[in-house]
């Protein structure tokens, strides 16, 4: 092949090799969220009650105790927790349900969880409800209608010591 | 389809240049042009949620001409090298060169391949806009899946005050400590062959340098905007190269792309012993008796699997060459640099030095004259072939004797001389894989030096050159490859009748 005609076959080469590098290195863009949506996040870690009730050491017990076990006041049956019941509602539907078991071999540690949760945007109704122990009804319970706007990330974290869910990231907040 | 495609990029590009002939070395030296440029950005780089992003854009943007030249260049080196690495896979796979003894480089290359994917998913954090963010996000929630988190890591991207500065220095340190395992890893990559190509051919690297220049100066990398926690981007301009697991999270579920990962993994460490009937030919073996230490084999072995060990037997050498047999390809090419491989031994005790037990020199030495001796007419030639790469056998005539080899290269030049002079043929073409691209790496390249004279064992000066051709034809060129022996042979009846033409040595 005549010289001139192997740098044209050579330039075409790197063009074509760095063309393809160029258009894959942005293109094609990737949607993941159509403009009219937006997410939720339900993100937190919680330490459910024991499965069995702790109780209070008496005087009695206490004075049997060699003086420095007398700190622990509280004794405890099992250390084993309940499992953490999560609900989620939106505009009176379920929108997610789970059931978080503790962590640790002794199941004694607390239940995680983090979720991503698409919906669409706009004004919606939210109830949150969290149960932490062996019992039937829900224990924790907010509802707040919130505007969600797109792509805006509203994250759901739950804290038992101020009182339960906080919906975090709000756009504007009704009722 | 690949020969055909290698074909014409060697008429492009020369079998020198031939980017296909070197993409091992070409990954090496695109890894240096992604250290030389982070080696720069890291100087202006600032570790912080809102100081990464400001920095890399103030580098961009007030400094174009370089930083931002050289943040592209680290870019698109990096792709490219993705590129490279995944035809250097193929290409070895579709070839055969994974099995028997070069399991072990194909082994650690799948290792490189995911951690040159966690370098390049790492360094697309730092930069944390929009892209980093939901990369970041993705990729920790698929974490989060195996069961070794106590808390999801991926909770810490959920708030918008989750992140700290510590982040960016630890991603900062992974960026400097993977590369430089990696850098080790790929040491370990090549520590089985001999003479390994690290650096491509001087046009290649110019010609490659110049092209991504003119990428990053037409598009430059550029940031999609600041990471923001409480903000999902929803689209993004994805690096398909590195980036590609995110997308499929959205389509599998974290278990599955766990799954597709250990599976492909798996599969790809295992290929070099699949399928089972895969048989290597024996192992080389030495005879002691005939071995005087004098290290050729070592020399040319391509893949150290002979080594010298101090003399056992008591014969009055220093040393003696020992084969390591994991290591062995059974190429043969040892055998063709004994000294003691010479056909013009007697019979009795013709063993060579080191041997393929299969193809033993005596063997060789007995179908070549049997060859011979039932060669008819005028022009007759012997024919050297290999079994990687055009099939001789088809090449047979009543002028034409054939033999082929694992590789050319275990042929000792001997041979050629004992062809001509004791069999009286009129010429011999030698021919095996093209230029460059070896099946057994080195084959080509020390048979063309020994007939140049250029290496032990040479081919002796009194072989008249003009009888000897070289040919160099892949499986996709056997019809080149009859058109030149044709030619050879019209040459050889010109050289008989007196006239002066004279054979081509080399294509």
């Amino acid at each position: 092949m005549a010289k001139p005609l192997q740098y044209v076959g050579q330039g075409l080469f790197y063009a074509l090799f760095f063309g393809v590098i160029g258009y894959f290195s942005t293109w094609p863009t990737y949607t993941y969220l159509q403009p009219d949506d937006t997410l939720i996040k339900l993100s937190f870690a919680h330490a459910a009650q024991h499965k069995e009730p702790c109780r209070e050491r008496t005087p009695e017990e206490l004075a049997k105790l060699p003086p420095l076990q007398r700190k622990v006041t509280t004794v405890c049956p099992s250390r084993e927790r309940a499992d953490v019941v999560v609900e989620l509602e939106m505009d009176g539907k379920q929108l997610y349900h789970v059931v978080m078991p503790p962590n640790g071999f002794a199941r004694s540690g607390t239940s995680n969880i983090y979720r991503r949760i698409p919906v669409k945007a706009g004004v919606h109704t939210l109830k949150a409800r969290l149960k932490d122990h062996i019992g039937e009804e829900f224990n924790y319970e907010h509802e707040e209608t919130v505007n969600l706007a797109p792509g805006r990330i509203l994250v759901i974290d739950f804290k038992s010591a101020t009182g339960g869910f906080v919906f975090r990231n709000k756009n504007t907040t009704q009722g | 389809m690949l020969l055909r495609v290698e074909g014409a990029l060697n008429k492009v590009f020369g079998n020198d240049l031939n980017p296909f002939y070197q993409l091992g070395a070409l990954g090496f030296y695109l890894f240096w042009v992604v250290t030389v440029s982070g080696v720069y950005i890291y100087a202006f780089y600032d570790t912080g949620t809102g100081d990464s992003f400001d920095s890399v854009e103030r580098m961009t943007r007030e400094q174009w001409y370089l930083g931002g030249v050289m943040r592209s260049m680290h870019r698109y080196a990096s792709d490219a090298l993705v590129l490279v690495m995944v035809l250097h896979l193929l290409r070895e796979f579709i070839l055969g060169r994974y099995r028997g003894a070069r399991w072990f480089a194909w082994v650690t290359g799948v290792v490189l391949i995911w951690m040159l994917l966690a370098i390049g998913i790492n360094g697309y954090w730092m930069v944390w806009d929009k892209l980093a963010q939901y990369s970041a996000v993705t990729i920790i929630e698929w974490f989060d899946w195996l069961p070794i988190f106590s808390m999801p890591m991926a909770s810490y991207f959920a708030y918008t005050d989750g992140l700290d500065n510590r982040f960016f220095t630890l991603m900062s340190f992974f960026h400097v400590t993977i590369p430089l395992l990696t850098l080790f890893m790929f040491w370990i990559h090549i520590m089985r062959i001999s003479y390994p190509v690290v650096n491509p051919k001087r046009g290649l690297m110019w010609g490659m340098l110049l092209a991504m220049l003119v990428l990053a100066l037409v598009k430059p990398a550029l940031s999609q905007g600041p990471a923001d926690l409480g903000i999902e981007p929803g689209s993004v301009g994805i690096d398909w190269f590195y980036l590609f697991i995110s997308p499929l999270l959205d389509v599998w579920s974290a278990g599955q792309v766990w799954a597709l990962v250990f599976g492909v993994t798996l599969l790809l460490g295992v290929l070099p012993w699949l399928p089972a009937r895969f048989k290597q030919i024996p192992v080389a073996e030495v005879s002691l008796e005939n071995c005087n230490g004098c290290r050729r084999c070592v020399s040319d072995c391509p893949y150290e699997a002979v080594v010298m060990r101090p003399r056992s037997d008591g014969l009055p050498f220093m040393e003696q060459a020992v084969v390591v047999p994991d290591r062995c390809v059974s190429c043969g090419i040892c055998a063709g640099a004994c000294p003691s491989s010479t056909p013009f031994r007697s019979d009795a005790g013709y063993v060579s030095g080191i041997e393929m037990p299969s193809l033993p020199m005596a063997g060789l030495r007995a179908a070549m004259t049997g060859d011979l001796a039932k060669l008819q007419g005028d022009a007759r030639v012997m024919v050297f072939g290999c079994d990687n790469a055009a099939d001789i056998a088809k090449l047979r005539s009543a002028g034409v004797a054939v033999l082929s080899l694992p590789c050319t290269a275990m042929l000792p030049p001997s041979f050629i001389e004992y062809a001509l002079h004791e069999h009286r043929v009129d010429g011999v073409l030698i021919t095996g894989c093209r230029g460059n691209d070896c099946y057994h790496r080195m084959g080509g390249q020390w048979i063309a030096q020994r007939l140049d004279r250029q290496r032990e064992p040479r081919l002796r000066g009194r072989v008249e050159r003009e009888r000897i051709n070289q040919f160099w034809a892949s499986s996709a060129d056997f019809e080149a490859l009859s058109v030149e022996l044709e030619s050879f042979r019209v040459g050889l009846r010109g050289l008989a009748s007196g006239q002066t033409e004279t054979g081509k040595v080399d294509k």
